[in-house]
């Protein structure tokens, strides 16, 4: 029993290590990178001269060069997040597939979010405010009914229809 | 000659269409029939007007007139007649004067049908139509003009105009620079006469909504009339993004077919907008209501067009710098905002009178689920617009460009896709008017038992992506759904009807024509929504430089590097074909063929893919076009894209649906 403790300790010391290890993975220096590895980066680049083309997807000199560096850079053990860095400081924010999360750029954002949150809030109101002025009285229904041009003959059977059946399977 | 036929052709339409809005303005004002019939004349001229100036441009760029500013510009010997015709759209002018074309099509053929009824609707709708074919038309004279000359001053410089500058003379090139190769694929050709069509099929309804508001008119006709217009040009600009999309996926090399570019999302925004309009005037057709929204949807999308026409030609895109440097940018701005503003005076002046009496009972009821798939469209639209907008703003603001790319709009596109396909599952089972929550549970369980197959096969196959498996199933869902519901409404009929199963599905398939067209054109949206669960969720890729003989493997398949040929078809190419034996499994499957093609007058190369197309996947090889490309190794680029065929499939039911949807009924249908 106390074996299989150590055992899964052990097994739980290495998960954790290969997940705490996730954030940092660079390349071991002098390790030659695949073009697989220099292409997971440059897809997250664009390059000022070639706009909304990702720099794996270029086929520009200037993006060819830009490859190299990230080659290099991957071969002199850099993580992706210094390679990016390193591009920012070069050639600024553009270089990024978003603007990063600070300042001005917020306003990116947050006008989604507003915009999803006022659609839902109105929405909300509207649909409570439909339901207020609904008329409630037999009455009231009825001439509804009448201007209401949802009403003709044959879809009011076959959603009288459509309403027996599911009575039916009550 | 043929230049001076066709500019003064353009000149002459520029006059007719100015005199147009003048006579149907008096007309309109003095009640007097003579002018508005006179101005009606007008509008039906321009369309064979323009045809003469189309005719002369493609003249002179299939004869090679290297001394037409434009003609150089998009054409060379070395080009086959049919490419030189579709230079046509090839550059700015020359698309300008293609799209003032197609819309004076538009506006002559709207001029064609009865107009009885609507006498008081038919002055404005010249005016409208005619004010943006000038506009247009403007542009092409003044600032754009295709029939430019080449004139070479004494100083070495070049001038472009169609009279002679002073102090210089005309020069007669012998041959012209060609057209963008990456232009020269079939999906480019076909794409932008679809992509125009929908742009100027959309200014139909806007010129009847528009009319609707000057003579205060609050029925529903303006509805009636442009339905047929709106579903026309919606399946034209639909045909646009994807064909479009189909020419990312051959030609750009990146193995996707939307990049979320700023010029994609321009042709993207008024097709939400257009799709939230004809969601919403089903509510208006049947319920009576939303007369405001649909009226705001149909000038919006007017202006959606505008704008992206705007800022893909301005040069907004590029920078602030060069859209100030633009020719056509500033006129463009000041026309939009026009338009803005004269819309949104005449909507607010007519607001209250476009109120509806009739309100939402339910939120389950048809229309309450109608009206949240209009939310969703625009919350996106906003979004689109926004990060368009986002990196103009700012570059204007704090002097920075940002990009704003695929992470941004995926992460806001995604959970709205998903939530319109659930509107997709509960629209079909929804009735008008009223509609508990409990009766639709109750209609809903057996397709719901149905759709857990979407899960349980992708789970069997060994998929755990649980985000991958909530797509499959909203898929199967939908496709359960309307299943049902179509079987349903063939039962329902059969048995008060007492037919044969044949005649209640013929009678079924006659008189319900919209809700089926609806459900086709939602199963080929889910079709579709399959080939980009497939690819966003499964596209795997990998990068190798092989010698002959060499293999790349990308499961399932892999692939051995043959050999290579280079050779010159004799038509502007040099073409490097390489040979690729592609195994899946372990077995042989075929060959592919990738491509690079260098054009010679441009010194530009083009990446063709070979792709192994099945049901289940694409096997996608590019050959990587900046690096070297020998027999002694070549590198490739090769994509494992899952289910992607069925983004295309999609597209045949959708225009199929979209047809049914428009085909003219029977006029017993029509009196009723």
């Amino acid at each position: 029993m106390k074996r299989d403790m150590k055992t899964w300790l052990g097994i739980f010391i290495l998960i954790l290590l290969i997940v705490l290890s996730i954030p940092v993975v660079g390349y071991a220096q002098g390790s030659d990178p695949t073009d697989d590895d220099v292409n997971t980066v440059a897809k997250q680049l664009y390059c000022p001269v070639c706009e909304n083309i990702p720099l794996d997807a270029c086929g520009t000199a200037a993006c060819e060069q830009w490859r190299g560096i990230i080659y290099d850079k991957l071969k002199e053990g850099w993580t992706e997040d210094q390679i990016k860095d390193y591009f920012v400081a070069q050639y600024g924010d553009r270089v990024l597939a978003e603007p990063p999360k600070q300042g001005f750029n917020w306003l990116v954002y947050l006008v989604p979010l507003l915009v999803f949150t006022g659609g839902g809030f109105l929405l909300y109101r509207g649909f409570n405010r439909w339901k207020e002025s609904a008329p409630t009285t037999k009455e009231g229904k009825e001439i509804l009914k009448k201007e209401d041009p949802s009403m003709d003959k044959y879809i009011e059977r076959i959603e009288n229809e459509l309403k027996k059946r599911s009575e039916g399977s009550k | 000659m043929v230049a001076e036929i066709g500019f003064g052709s353009l000149f002459i339409t520029l006059l007719f269409s100015i005199f147009g809005i003048g006579a149907a303005i008096y007309g309109a004002q003095n009640k007097n029939q003579a002018w508005i019939s006179s101005a009606k004349n007008a509008m039906q001229l321009v369309f064979p007007l323009l045809t003469i100036s189309v005719i002369s441009l493609l003249y002179l760029l299939v004869n090679n007139h290297f001394e037409v500013a434009y003609v150089h510009n998009v054409t060379s010997t070395t080009m086959p007649t049919y490419l030189k015709m579709t230079a046509l759209w090839g550059g700015q002018a020359g698309s300008l004067l293609f799209w003032s074309w197609l819309l004076a099509a538009f506006t002559s053929a709207v001029t064609l049908r009865k107009w009885d009824r609507d006498q008081d609707l038919l002055p404005w709708v010249i005016v409208v139509n005619l004010i943006t074919l000038a506009f247009f038309l403007i542009l092409n004279i003044f600032y754009e003009n295709p029939f430019n000359m080449i004139w070479q001053e004494a100083s070495g410089g070049y001038l472009f105009s169609f009279n002679q500058p002073l102090g210089t003379r005309q020069i007669f090139p012998i041959e012209g620079t060609g057209l963008n190769p990456l232009l020269r694929h079939p999906g480019m050709i076909i794409h932008p006469p679809m992509q125009y069509l929908g742009f100027v099929g959309f200014i139909i309804p806007f010129s009847f909504a528009i009319a609707t508001l000057i003579t205060r008119r609050t029925d529903d006709r303006w509805i009636q009339l442009s339905r047929g217009w709106t579903l026309w040009a919606w399946l034209f600009l639909s045909l646009g993004l994807i064909l479009g999309a189909r020419w990312a996926y051959d030609v750009l090399g990146w193995g996707g077919y939307w990049g979320w570019d700023p010029v994609e999302n321009s042709a993207f925004m008024p097709w939400l907008s257009g799709t939230a309009y004809i969601h919403a005037v089903l509510i208006k057709e049947k319920r009576g209501m939303f007369k405001q929204l649909t009226m705001v949807l149909s000038i919006l999308t007017y202006l959606l067009v505008i704008f992206g026409t705007f800022i893909t030609r301005s040069g907004l895109l590029s920078s602030v710098h060069s859209f100030a440097q633009s020719k056509i940018g500033p006129v463009f701005l000041i026309f939009i905002s026009m338009t803005i503003i004269i819309s949104v005076w005449l909507l607010s002046s007519r607001w209250n009178a476009l109120r509806s009496k009739q309100v939402i009972r339910s939120f389950f009821s048809k229309e309450g689920l109608i009206i949240i798939s209009v939310v969703l469209f625009l919350g996106l639209l906003v979004t689109v617009f926004w990060g368009v907008l986002f990196p103009i703003i700012s570059e204007l603001v704090i002097g920075q460009k940002v990009t704003v790319g695929p992470p941004f709009y995926e992460r806001v596109a995604a959970p709205i896709f998903g939530g319109l396909l659930i509107l997709m599952v509960l629209c079909p089972l929804a009735i008008w008017t009223f509609m508990s929550y409990k009766n639709l549970g109750k209609l809903l369980w057996k397709p719901f038992i149905i759709s857990l197959i979407g899960v349980a096969l992708p789970l069997y196959g060994g998929l755990t992506k649980w985000s991958a498996l909530i797509a499959f199933w909203l898929v199967a869902f939908v496709l359960a759904v309307n299943a049902f519901e179509i079987a349903k409404r063939i039962r329902v009929r059969r048995n008060t009807e007492s037919e044969s199963w044949w005649s209640s599905f013929s009678r079924v398939v006659k008189r319900n024509r919209r809700s089926l067209s609806a459900m086709i054109v939602h199963i080929s949206m889910v079709l579709m929504a399959l080939g980009i669960v497939g690819i966003e969720f499964f596209q795997t890729e990998t990068q190798g430089t092989l010698a002959e003989g060499d293999r790349l493997n990308l499961a399932p398949y892999s692939m051995v590097y043959q050999n290579l040929d280079v050779f010159d078809p004799q038509d502007g190419r040099i073409v490097a074909r390489a040979v690729v034996q592609v195994e899946k499994d372990g077995r042989v499957v075929g060959e592919l063929y990738p491509r690079k093609d260098v054009y010679i007058d441009s010194n530009q190369p083009v990446t063709v893919p070979g792709v192994r197309s099945t049901l289940l996947d694409d096997f996608y090889v590019i050959l990587v076009d900046w690096k070297p490309v020998t027999s002694e190794g070549a590198t490739f680029k090769v994509y494992h894209n899952p289910l992607v065929q069925w983004l295309w499939i999609g597209t045949y039911v959708f225009v199929g649906g979209v047809i049914f949807a428009t085909w003219p009924e029977k006029k017993k249908n029509e009196v009723n």
